[in-house]
């Protein structure tokens, strides 16, 4: 259960992990390369396998997010898609004032959707939105901005456990809901398509891609450290601390709303990096996003990957998406029936995930 | 005064006699020229006499036959009966009455009048329909001789709303005025319009049109708030069913079941196989509704009994997974009944009891199936209350959840009734399935719909409090739907959900927080 089990755990196996970590990077990393690579040759990395696999950078990303919000602070949030989702759409806005004049309506302003809506001007919330800086300051600052009003209110009248939990749920439900609606002028149902260019590169090019990859590469790299950092600080001793008793800390005269609020903004800030990254890359953004199927999800990620440590979030991510993709082209029956089996596995069997399965054998 | 009721008599008597003689007279027209013809159809169609119809109609088909002595015959699928009387008649020798375009635009006009006075209720409430839509003072005579013959409330009502439409548009003064007193008694929306396109002609009726106008209006608030306020107990309702399952296993029990959802989604399909398996067996087809709560209650219990044995029970006191392994659980229940039943909806049939619209006061119209939805919701919460209250279960249930090692050591075998409670909730959830069955579609993801509103009902009105969850899902629904009009079905929904977190901020343990030691757990 604590988080402090890995850092405890025999230094072979941190060693073992590390550099697991580190040759993985390395290997994703030549993935764009080896891509290059003449097709018929034994090395070559096919266009699909980069595309998904920086989409799974992506996950992993929200993976980590949502870890050091669960495993490390205790709070349980359904609703982190949510927060994916608003900075994938604060990158959706951006990219679509950049399409500028070359939308099917060719309107040198209002992006396709709202001339057909008939809408005369662009709504003030998109105003700078066609500035890359102001869109990358939004992508972290929407998702923030509701973290930090739904966990101060949550956080203040000591909502906890699965209250917090089917409120998150219930918030990103509603985004849902309004998000389909045609007349909050985001594009409705269809959300937005047709993205043409991100800092003057086209999209559609092998470079754009390639540059996507590492963006997201680095961002994970970045995150991870990060979530490092501040969990192995006084900081994050607090909050696991809270995590595991909640009332006896703040006995202790620590202020635990702030330290939970702190925590939960900062993984929706990196939740919503991770939704900006994923837009481009897969080149659509629309309110299915929001559905709580989708941060269920990623909770099976986190918790099979083993919850309380940031690198099984991210090994959760990467191996349970490598079966989504896999099954769901082999036996697409048959994913659910595996996802629903590896929430009942999971708790039943394997509560520290993947990771508690090495630590058995390294001990 | 003896003789003077003899003449009335007399009188009264005489009028039918004169009125046939009217009709037989008009009717001999028929079978002369074209200028007789349209003469004949005109008087015919003024007349308002049912029996008109069949001979025009047959004159206009070409079916009409003149024999030499002049009687009228009508040429019918099987044989020929006599225009006047309708009685069996001998065609030979007849031959067919012609007509020309004049007789044939008469015709037409008369045919479309004497609808008013069709046999069939339908014709003649469009007929009514079609008089009030374009009034015309010519429409008075033949509005007053159908209303003397109509017999249904219904058609009798748009008839004289007719009536009055077509006095407004007459010259006198009088007949306005009473025109206007009976559509401002209406508190039909057309009556309303009508009223306002005649102020610009009636400069002198201003003040009447007025108040005639304002106590439709009236009315119609009247009508619109009702019907607000029934819509918002049915959806109360839906939610009541919904939640109630949730209200003893979340509420009462403490464990948190995600799968709730599947297992009304189970309930449903329960009541799709049992229709099925029913439906060639006569006696029992009617029954297949009622006999499918029980059948609901066994199949989600069921469910919800191994569920409880063979998963949850080893993640008492762990609830967060609990949530997540009862979410694992329903994606499972709903991929399989997807492989079963395929993911296309599937057809319930209502019981003829169940169809149709009916009128409560003001005017609202209700479903029926709304109407019994929400009694049955009502009846089905009473039973529940009883058997927590009442039966021996029930007092183990609540000794259990109150103090589960006191409830021990009073002999109380908590395991079983665990299991039995959290088979009892499921079972609810399965009952509730059989009633959405009839106003929801049925297919796999119907229970995911209604998840998250139970949790915020049961949330809104109290962990463990049954009445809570009572006025949270009849408060929620009326909510809703008051705020629905200006605001659109779907912030609506948003907005309650805004709301309800807000509340809890308030009143974080609901509307009716449980008291004593087990608030605390």
């Amino acid at each position: 259960m604590s988080a402090t089990t890995l850092d405890a755990a025999p230094s072979r196996l941190r060693l073992g992990l590390r550099a697991g970590m580190i040759g993985a990077v390395c290997l994703l990393a030549a993935f764009p390369v080896l891509n290059q690579l003449p097709e018929t040759h034994a090395l070559h990395v096919s266009d699909f396998l980069v595309s998904v696999s920086g989409k799974w950078i992506c996950y992993a990303i929200l993976a980590l997010s949502l870890d050091l919000a669960w495993g490390y602070a205790g709070i349980l949030s359904l609703g982190h898609g949510a927060f994916f989702a608003l900075g994938g759409y604060a990158m959706g806005m951006h990219l679509m004032r950049l399409i500028g004049p070359r939308g099917v309506y060719g309107h040198p302003v209002l992006p396709d959707f709202m001339v057909f809506l008939g809408y005369r001007e662009l709504p003030w919330y998109w105003l700078g939105f066609d500035s890359f800086a102001f869109a990358m300051l939004m992508v972290l600052l929407v998702p923030g901005m509701l973290a930090l009003v739904l966990g101060w209110l949550c956080f203040r009248s000591r909502i906890t456990g699965v209250y917090l939990s089917i409120i998150t749920q219930a918030m990103t439900y509603a985004l849902m809901l309004a998000f389909f609606r045609n007349d909050m002028g985001f594009g409705g149902n269809n959300g937005f398509t047709d993205f043409k260019e991100l800092l003057g590169m086209p999209l559609n090019t092998g470079a754009a891609r390639a540059t996507l990859f590492y963006a997201s590469l680095v961002s994970l790299v970045v995150c991870y450290l990060l979530c490092r950092w501040m969990t192995a600080t006084k900081y994050g001793r607090v909050l696991t601390a809270i995590r595991d008793a909640e009332s006896r800390v703040r006995f202790l005269g620590y202020d635990v709303t702030r330290h939970k609020l702190f925590a939960f903004v900062a993984s929706a800030m990196m939740a919503g990096l991770a939704g900006a990254l994923y837009v481009p890359q897969v080149g659509i953004i629309n309110p299915g996003e929001f559905s709580p199927g989708n941060s269920i999800e990623a909770v099976v990620w986190v918790a099979v990957g083993g919850r309380g440590t940031l690198v099984g979030a991210v090994l959760g991510a990467f191996s349970v998406n490598g079966l989504k993709t896999w099954l769901t082209s082999a036996a697409p029956d048959l994913w659910l029936f595996v996802l629903g089996g590896l929430f009942v596995a999971v708790t039943l069997f394997l509560p520290k995930g993947l990771i508690g399965l090495l630590q058995g054998r390294g001990k | 005064m003896a003789r003077l009721l003899a003449i009335l008599l007399m009188l009264a008597l005489a009028l039918p006699a004169r009125a046939q003689d009217a009709f037989i007279d008009a009717l001999a027209g028929l079978g002369g020229g074209f200028g007789a013809q349209a003469e004949a159809a005109d008087r015919l169609g003024t007349l308002g006499d049912p029996r008109a119809i069949a001979p025009m109609r047959a004159l206009s088909d070409g079916r009409l036959l003149r024999r030499a002595d002049g009687t009228l015959i009508i040429r019918t699928d099987g044989g020929a009966i006599e225009a006047a009387t309708g009685a069996p008649a001998d065609a030979t020798g007849a031959e067919t009455v012609r007509i020309n375009n004049r007789v044939r635009v008469a015709l037409r006009g008369a045919l479309g009048k004497l609808q008013l006075v069709s046999p069939d209720a339908g014709e003649r409430l469009a007929a009514a329909e079609a008089v009030f839509r374009s009034p015309s003072a010519e429409n008075v005579p033949l509005l007053d001789a159908a209303l003397a013959r109509e017999t249904q409330p219904r058609i009798r009502e748009r008839m004289e709303l007719a009536l009055a439409a077509s006095r407004l548009v007459a010259t006198d003064a009088a007949q306005k005025r009473a025109g206007i007193a009976t559509l401002g008694a209406s508190s039909s929306p057309e009556a309303r319009a009508i009223l306002l396109e005649a102020r610009a002609q009636n400069a002198d009726l201003l003040a009447e049109i007025e108040a005639a106008v304002a106590a439709i209006d009236r009315r119609l608030a009247v009508r619109r708030a009702a019907e607000t306020f029934f819509q918002g107990l049915s959806l109360g309702s839906v939610l009541l069913l919904a939640a109630l399952g949730l209200a003893v296993t979340f509420g009462v029990m403490g464990v948190i079941n995600m799968a709730h959802g599947e297992f009304v989604m189970l309930g449903a399909y329960t009541t799709f196989l049992v229709q099925q398996a029913l439906r060639d067996i006569p006696g029992l087809a009617p029954f297949a509704l009622p006999l499918s709560i029980p059948a609901a209650f066994l199949v989600a219990g069921l469910g919800g009994l191994l569920m409880e044995r063979g998963l949850i029970r080893h993640l008492y006191g762990r609830p967060l997974e609990t949530l997540l392994l009862t979410f694992g659980v329903g994606m499972m229940i709903q991929q399989a009944v997807r492989l079963a039943f395929g993911a296309q909806n599937r057809e319930v049939t209502s019981p003829p009891w169940m169809q149709g619209t009916l009128l409560l006061p003001f005017d609202i119209p209700v479903t029926a199936n709304r109407l019994w939805i929400l009694l049955f919701s009502l009846a089905f919460f009473v039973l529940i209350v009883a058997a927590i209250r009442f039966t021996r279960f029930g007092l183990e249930m609540r000794a259990v959840t109150q103090r589960r090692p006191i409830a021990a050591a009073m002999g109380i075998r908590t395991g079983r009734v665990d299991a039995l409670t959290f088979a009892f909730g499921s079972g609810i959830a399965g009952i509730a399935g059989v009633a959405l069955s009839q106003i929801d579609n049925v297919s796999p993801n119907l229970g995911t719909g209604y998840i998250i509103d139970s949790f915020l009902v049961v949330v809104f009105g109290g962990v463990g409090s049954l009445a809570g969850t009572l006025i949270a899902s009849f408060g929620l629904g009326l909510i809703n739907k008051v705020l629905e009009p200006w605001a659109g079905a779907v912030l609506a929904k948003v907005f309650v959900l805004v709301a309800v977190m807000v509340f809890i901020q308030r009143r974080p343990r609901g509307l009716f927080p449980q008291k004593g030691r087990a608030a605390e757990a």
